[in-house]
Order: C-alpha cells, then sequence, then structure tokens
C-alpha cells in the first residue's frame, strides 16, 4: 500500500517537474528576447547617455556633457512643445471619438458591418500611404479640404506649410484612424453581459441610465487602456512628421517631434550618446503620465475581479 | 425599427406604460439624427479613400482641375503600370513581403508558445514573468532603438533585413502574448487534461489541441503581425539604407522626394501599398473583433 502511495507522489513530483521545465521552455523565446532586445539595451542606453559616439570614431566617455547639452539645446523645448501639444489634443479626442463610433456601431441598426468596416479602414492603411494621402488632401492649392473650403467660401489655411496650422493638420489625420481604438471598445462593449442591462432595464432605469450605471463602469478598463496606450503612442509618432516634412521637421519646427528630433540626433547627427538621452527624457515623460494615470485610475477605472 | 421592439423597450413600457407613443416618436426621431450623423462621418472617413483611388486614376495635370472631378475623364488605367515602372517596386515589394512573412511566422509561433506557457502550464516565478511581460506594453520602445542599432551594427547586420525580423522569433511582441493567453484561458482545461492522462505532452497539447481551437486569436495576430512589419518605416529607414534593399514603405518615401508633383502616380502607388492590408483584412474579419473580444479588456 504504503510503497504504491510512495510510488504515485514521486509520479506527481515528477509530473510537476516536467511541466514546469516545459512552461519555461515555452516561454523562453519570449524571455531570451526581453533580455536580448529590452533590458540589456536598456542598460546599454544607461551607459550611453554618459558617453559620446558617432560609431565611426570609438566613443569616449562624456561624463554630464550630454546633459548640459540637452538643458542648453533650444530645440528640445520646441520638440517638447510641438509633442505635448499634439498628445494632449490628439488623444482625448481620439478616444472619446472611438468610443462614441462604437456605441454608435454597436447598436442594433442597418448595415453594421457595412459602417464598422468603413469606419475601420482608415486604420489599417499604411502610415506611409496614409502620411502621403493626407498631403495630397491637405495640399493648400489643389487639396481636396481646400477646394471644398473655397467652395464653401470659407478661408482656406496652408496646412503644413503653415507653422500654425501643421499639427491640427497632423491631428485630424490621426483622428482619421481612429478604428484601431474603435474595434478594442467594441469587444469590450459587446463583453457586457445583456443580464445586466435588462437588470437595470428592470430596476426601471433608461437608456441615459443605463448607460452612465452599466455600459460606462463595465467600459472603464478599456477606456483606460485606450487612454494609456494613445498617450504612449502619440509620444512616439515619427512617420507622419518624418514624412509631411520631409525627415526636417518643418515649417520652422512646428512638426519637430522628439522621436524625429532623437532620430535626426542618431542617425542624421550621429550622436548616439546624446539621442539615448534624449530617448530616456522620452521615457522618463511617459512613465510620469503612465503613473498619473494609473493612480488616477483608482478613482474612475471599475475592475470587476481584476484582469 | 418601430415594430422591432425589443425585449428592453418592452420592459420599460410596462413601467411606464403612458408614454409608449411619445418614446416611439423620440425613438424614430433619434434613429434618424443617429443614421445622419453616421452617414456624415462615414462619408468623411471614405472620402479620402475615393479621392487617393480618383487622383490615382487621373491623366498627369488633370488632378490639378477647378472645380474637383470626382470621376476622372480620361480613367487612366495605365497610371499603375507606369507608377510599377518608374522605380524598382517589384523589387521593394519582394524585399517587404520577405521581412513581413518571416516576422509574422517567428511572432504567431513563439507568441502562441509563450501564452500557452503562461495560460496552461505551472512553473515558479510565472505570475511575475507575466507581469514582466505585460508591463513592456507600456514601454515606449524609442528607449532601445539606438543601443539595439550598436548592437546590430556590431553584428554586421545593418544593410541586411535581419534586425527586421530576427526579434520577432523572441516572443513577437508582449500584446501578442497577452492575446494568446487570453484566448487560451477561455479553452476548456478538461481537453488538455483528458489528453495528459492519455499521455499526451504539453507540445503534443499545445500543437494537436490549443491551437485548432485557436482560428480567432491565431487570425487576429496575423493580420496585427502582418500590419506591423508591413508599416514600419523608421526600421527599415535606419537598417536598409540601400536602394535595392529598400522596402515599400521607405521606397514610397523616396518616390515622394522625386516626383513631389506628380500626384497621380503617387496615388496610384500609395493605392498599391493599401490593397495588400485591405484584401488580408477581409480575409480575416470573421475572426477579427472576436480575437480581440477574448482578451477580456473590460475586466473580466
Amino acid at each position: 500500500m504504503s510503497s504504491i502511495a510512495a510510488v504515485s507522489v514521486r509520479r506527481r513530483a515528477g509530473l510537476a517537474r516536467r511541466e514546469a521545465v516545459d512552461g519555461f521552455l515555452f516561454i523562453a523565446p519570449w524571455l531570451l528576447g526581453f533580455v536580448l532586445w529590452v533590458a540589456g539595451p536598456m542598460l546599454f542606453s544607461l551607459i550611453l547617455i554618459f558617453m559620446n559616439w558617432s560609431l565611426l570614431t570609438p566613443p569616449s566617455f562624456a561624463g554630464l556633457e550630454n546633459f548640459r547639452t540637452l538643458l542648453s539645446d533650444e530645440l528640445i523645448p520646441v520638440s517638447l512643445y510641438n509633442t505635448a501639444y499634439y498628445t494632449f489634443i490628439f488623444v482625448p479626442l481620439h478616444v472619446l471619438l472611438a468610443l462614441l463610433a462604437a456605441l454608435a456601431l454597436n447598436l442594433r441598426i442597418r448595415a453594421v458591418g457595412v459602417f464598422r468596416t468603413v469606419y475601420y479602414l482608415p486604420s489599417i492603411t499604411p502610415t506611409v500611404a496614409s502620411a502621403m494621402l493626407w498631403l495630397w488632401v491637405f495640399n493648400p492649392d489643389f487639396g481636396l479640404v481646400n477646394l471644398l473650403l473655397r467652395r464653401l467660401q470659407i478661408p482656406s489655411p496652408q496646412w503644413f506649410v503653415d507653422p500654425v496650422w501643421a499639427k491640427p493638420a497632423l491631428i485630424i489625420m490621426g483622428l482619421w484612424s481612429l478604428g484601431s481604438a474603435m474595434v478594442i471598445f467594441l469587444a469590450g462593449l459587446q463583453n457586457i453581459p445583456t443580464e445586466l442591462y435588462e437588470a437595470a432595464s428592470i430596476d426601471g432605469a433608461g437608456t441615459w441610465a443605463r448607460f452612465w450605471n452599466v455600459t460606462l463602469p463595465l467600459l472603464s478598463p478599456v477606456i483606460f487602456f485606450n487612454l494609456v496606450v494613445g498617450i504612449i503612442g502619440s509620444f512616439q509618432v515619427f512617420t507622419t512628421v518624418f514624412i509631411v516634412s520631409n525627415g526636417q521637421g518643418g515649417p520652422s519646427n512646428a512638426t519637430l517631434f522628439l522621436v524625429l528630433y532623437l532620430y535626426q540626433n542618431g542617425f542624421v547627427f550621429f550622436k548616439m550618446g546624446y539621442a539615448s538621452l534624449i530617448a530616456w527624457m522620452l521615457f522618463a515623460i511617459v512613465l510620469i503620465f503612465t503613473g498619473i494615470q494609473f493612480l488616477v485610475a483608482r478613482k474612475w477605472v471599475h475592475y470587476e475581479g481584476g484582469l | 425599427m418601430g415594430e422591432a421592439v425589443s425585449a428592453r423597450t418592452a420592459a420599460t413600457a410596462r413601467v411606464t406604460p403612458g408614454l409608449t407613443d411619445l418614446t416611439h416618436g423620440v425613438r424614430t426621431l433619434g434613429k434618424g439624427i443617429l443614421y445622419f450623423c453616421l452617414i456624415a462621418f462615414g462619408l468623411t472617413f471614405i472620402l479620402p479613400y475615393f479621392w487617393m483611388v480618383s487622383t490615382s486614376l487621373k491623366q498627369t495635370g488633370y488632378e490639378f482641375q477647378y472645380p474637383p472631378v470626382w470621376i476622372p475623364n480620361p480613367v487612366v488605367w495605365r497610371n499603375y503600370v507606369d507608377t510599377w515602372n518608374l522605380l524598382p517596386f517589384a523589387l521593394w515589394f519582394w524585399n517587404t513581403i520577405v521581412i513581413v512573412v518571416l516576422s509574422m511566422a517567428g511572432a504567431i509561433l513563439t507568441a502562441s508558445m509563450a501564452g500557452f506557457g503562461f495560460a496552461r502550464l505551472r512553473f515558479p516565478g510565472r505570475g511575475l514573468l507575466f507581469t514582466l511581460c505585460l508591463s513592456t506594453m507600456m514601454l515606449p520602445s524609442i528607449v532601445t532603438l539606438i543601443p539595439k542599432f550598436i548592437l546590430f551594427t556590431a553584428l554586421g547586420w545593418v544593410n541586411t533585413n535581419l534586425p527586421l525580423w530576427v526579434p520577432s522569433w523572441f516572443g513577437g511582441d508582449a500584446f501578442f502574448i497577452f492575446l494568446c493567453r487570453q484566448f487560451f484561458l477561455g479553452i476548456p482545461r478538461e481537453l488538455d487534461e483528458a489528453a495528459r492522462i492519455d499521455g499526451a505532452s504539453s507540445w503534443r497539447i499545445y500543437a494537436q489541441i490549443v491551437l485548432p481551437l485557436s482560428r480567432p486569436v491565431l487570425a487576429t495576430m496575423a493580420v496585427f503581425a502582418f500590419q506591423g512589419s508591413w508599416n514600419d518605416f523608421l526600421g527599415p529607414l535606419i537598417y536598409l539604407p540601400d536602394r535595392e534593399k529598400m522596402t515599400l514603405a521607405v521606397g514610397l518615401n523616396t518616390m515622394l522626394g522625386m516626383y513631389q508633383t506628380n500626384w497621380n502616380y503617387l496615388m496610384a502607388a500609395s493605392t498599391l501599398m493599401t490593397l495588400p492590408i485591405v484584401v488580408l483584412f477581409f480575409l480575416a474579419q470573421r475572426h477579427f473583433v472576436r480575437g480581440i473580444a477574448t482578451t477580456g479588456l473590460a475586466g473580466r
């Protein structure tokens, strides 16, 4: 009897060990990738911020020189301002409009599939193609927008040619592709059990009350997710500004965003140390904003049993 | 619309009997406004697309007509042939496809493996490692741009496509792992327990039970992975400076610099670059929202 029990205990322990080994093997590619492409490079770039390195000549220790450059560099406040301007106007608008679109397209309406597809398509358009398309749509003389504005007798801005209108043009362009956030909202809406709505209705809740007391709380984690991801993403906008300004950040540095300036320092001026420092500054800013959002989230994000 | 009174409305009607007619009127009006807004916004979304295709079919010089012409006359299909021959598009297309396929395959394989490990196998430190994996989703990828460039330069990988797909074979993307794990958690455990009693290994359970049941999440991941590397601009821009090795995204930008005023050609090229993604989306559409819905972002 006891020997059989001992065998089965040993067997179970063997199975558990087997499972643990398999577990590590299954996640091994990711874990290795984390070390090779995330943790390692991050540590390496922490060293780089104290170096002068053009890649053409051997690196040299620079101490705090890069930090001093950063503080006196006039283009840093400019690119910070541009990036913040874009982020803080674009992200709230983006999340709000995507939410409204998802709410509308979650209703029982005719041809809902067609509407969903039409709203979603722009967001799968390759960034380079859509940047080129909008460059044409916002063409001051022959673009679609100005042709329409002129017909309506509304003064037409010079868009990407005018330092004042370049960023609003980028924001409009970004809003065009709200589809991916919309799909995430739609998925979230479809995860809300219909029994909850029925129960609320029986309790006498109208459409508005159901929205406030059922939809919004249950959707709040998704709103939070889209806000966090949206801010991280828009702090890193690169491709569109590169295309519309030919990599220059013009006109008058109006589209010089942080990552474009980082790119210029790294791959045009070959200042690897300084570019790494800009990257870390960006990381710190994103971290602070994400942290603030997580703190504020405790007040408004409703988790039902956590993730 | 009015006759399709849902159970919900019926319940409301029972509570407030006198108000049904009024509610009905408000409802119809509301629906009207809703449709109006949906169509108006839908048009703003689709018009730029239409403008792109329309411009791409206009005769050179006709792009600048005023008032704007929506249906080009004549329709110049030749623009597509001309655009294709203006620059080495066939080569760029091929370069892009190679990178896309290799990185898609790696991401789907290794992310689903990691997702399976996190969802199904018990091992010490699992919770902590999964949290670590999730937290990398919030890491701005730009922080590793410079050190990775230096690493790949040291490896002699600059001017090869290796930096653009090899990293995908290491778990793909934290978001993919998250997506897979959430989906796998929804597959009944009894299935793999039964297989395990029959002596199946974890690898067999992964390959023959879990993966075949996971088409929605695999399709979703395939679309995202395809899109990610098809659209990637910064990567090919810094790693593939040679014209012969360029991808479509960077090639298109080169074209913009060379043919600044030939909007018909530029729009034809943009349409060509957009088309494969649109086709892929329609193929995978059936699985798409379901794939995302299972992430349980709504907190369940």
